[in-house]
């Protein structure tokens, strides 16, 4: 499993390859169509990110002290994006999660593209993705 | 079946010089995204001709001072150029006096100024208020926070499947217990034209106050507000080519002067001891504390701007270009036009299948054309139609038949990339 910084490197490569603004937003919107399909069972109001204008549902699990998300959203552009979070933070550690930056957004050139207002709610993702690491190293830290 | 663009083309250049009038706007001359800006987000906020930026900037470089009290030069200056846009105001609605028209910030202030100080005052437990389901959400929080405080209750008018107000159940629902009835002029999400004058009329029979929230209809429609027997007629500035921050709330006479103050502080007061105090008289009643002078002073400038193009004029380049566009956007595969009242000024509001609206406005920016997205501040009337929300173009006088067909060309793009 390659770390948060290799994989945010490979977004930023892939990202480099397109010049125009047009074709990076393709390329999300490509990236949100190949998104593991969501469990509906999941499209419950708690699982909601609030602050993006497009529905975004996050649900976690646990699994071998790795943090595996799973998305989906009724907007592509949206849908795109937190399908490029979970491709970053699902299958690791907690602690990894919570502590490691998100620089890619910057890199990538997507800060442009995405800004971190409400109306896309990148903020919220990535804010709620780092809250769901969080309660889960609290849990195994009170388990040692 | 509308016209052809050749035919609008002529039947507009006939109207006015469209190149010419965009020159006095000057934020229309940028790119965004690299591509030239295509404002189609006008019934948010109008962009303003270079005159009321002007008077802004000379205002403060020339005459700034406080109003009303000052003996010296520039405030007696700044308080005729203050009252000026009073007297412009009064024209532009056709209010019977001045003291009639008492500013505000916005729409909103004034719509809480009258809840706050004439609901207070007036509405009683059991009372009932009639809103529309066309409301924007400032139309309708006053009125259910006062309904709340007082144990009144809060009607509404149903919405068909076109975008009208069901008049037959508006009917039903006015009787004795019937206190205010708030409605819009204009839907700020669907571009309906309510009909205000039969509303206000049909509210008088059962004594009822009327309120008319003009937000969206200043800049369209001819406003009388004697010809309509308002009780209340609010509008924005910065919906009408003026500055933000600044509107006017319409009262009749006897009404405002049986309200108690909304606010207390500077300007408001008459006579001040430890012990009491009175009150001025209208309209500075309701104006407490150093107003929002410059705003007020530039708004004057935008009214002029409307009134030499003429809002015959203006009301007949937006309606082609609402029909251009409407007929234009019957053509996009599975888009769905949310509105479609018999009478419309240009706001249209679209839904397009298994595309949400958000991803349509994203990639229309890319193409510097700026819409607005979501429920537009009218969620009860989102879920009417079982939306979560739209895209909404809206067009300005200064809007093209060419701006027209790029937005077309941009929803075409969008929906291509994302289907």
């Amino acid at each position: 499993m390659p770390t948060i910084k290799e994989i945010q490197d490979t977004i930023i490569d892939e990202f480099s390859l397109f010049d125009d603004s047009e074709d990076k937003y393709q390329y999300i919107i490509d990236l949100g169509n190949k998104l593991s399909p969501f469990d509906t069972k999941y499209k419950i109001p708690e699982n909601e990110i609030k602050g993006c204008q497009s529905k975004v549902w996050l649900n976690s699990s646990l699994k071998d002290n790795k943090v595996f998300f799973e998305a989906d959203s009724d907007g592509k552009i949206a849908k795109g994006v937190i399908s490029i979070l979970v491709r970053i933070l699902s299958g690791q550690e907690p602690e990894e999660i919570v502590s490691n930056e998100l620089y890619f957004i910057d890199k990538a050139g997507l800060n442009t593209l995405l800004s971190m207002n409400r109306a896309n709610g990148l903020a919220s993702m990535v804010k709620q993705m780092k809250l769901h690491a969080l309660a889960y190293k609290t849990k195994l830290e009170s388990k040692k | 079946m509308g016209l052809s663009k050749e035919e609008l083309l002529e039947k507009s250049g006939k109207l006015y010089d469209i190149e010419h009038i965009r020159k006095d706007f000057p934020i229309l001359k940028q790119t965004v995204h690299g591509k030239p800006l295509v404002y189609l987000d006008n019934a948010a906020s109008t962009q303003k001709p270079q005159t009321v930026i002007n008077a802004l900037t000379d205002y403060y470089s020339s005459y700034n001072a406080n109003i009303h009290r000052g003996i010296h030069t520039l405030a007696e200056k700044a308080t005729s150029a203050f009252e000026l846009t009073r007297e412009t105001l009064k024209l532009f609605i056709n209010a019977p006096s001045v003291e009639q028209i008492i500013f505000t910030k916005g729409t909103t202030e004034g719509i809480n100024l009258v809840a706050s100080s004439y609901g207070r005052q007036n509405i009683k437990k059991g009372d009932e208020i009639i809103v529309s389901g066309l409301e924007h959400h400032s139309n309708m929080v006053p009125w259910q926070m006062l309904a709340v405080e007082k144990g009144a209750f809060v009607k509404i008018i149903p919405v068909n499947n076109a975008g009208d107000l069901i008049m037959e159940e508006y009917e039903k629902l006015l009787s004795d217990r019937t206190k205010i009835v708030a409605v819009n002029h204009v839907s700020n999400t669907l571009g309906t034209v309510n009909p205000v004058k039969e509303i206000i009329s049909l509210a008088h029979k059962k004594e009822a106050k009327v309120l008319i929230d003009g937000a969206q209809a200043a800049s369209h429609l001819d406003i009388d507000v004697q010809d309509l027997d308002a009780d209340f007629y609010v509008l924005s500035g910065h919906k009408l080519y003026g500055p933000t921050g600044i509107g006017i709330l319409y009262g009749k006479k006897e009404i405002l002067e049986a309200m108690p103050p909304y606010q207390g502080g500077g300007e408001m007061i008459r006579e001040v001891s430890y012990e009491k105090c009175s009150f001025n008289e209208l309209p500075y009643k309701f104006e407490a504390g150093t107003p929002n002078i410059a705003d007020t002073v530039a708004l004057k400038y935008a009214i002029e701007y409307l009134d030499k193009l003429g809002k015959a004029s203006i009301r007949a380049h937006e309606n082609n270009l609402l029909q251009y566009t409407t007929e234009q956007l019957k053509h996009i595969d599975g888009l769905k036009i949310v509105g479609t009242a018999k009478q419309k000024v240009s706001i249209i509001s679209f839904s397009i299948e298994g595309i949400h609206h958000q991803d349509i406005g994203i990639l229309l920016d890319q193409h510097g054309i700026a819409i607005r997205t979501g429920h537009h501040c009218t969620q009860p009337l989102m879920g009417r139609f079982n939306i979560t929300g739209t895209s909404r173009a809206s067009f300005a006088l200064y809007n093209t038949i060419e701006e027209a067909d790029k937005l077309i060309a941009g929803i075409n793009k969008a929906i291509k990339m994302l289907r």
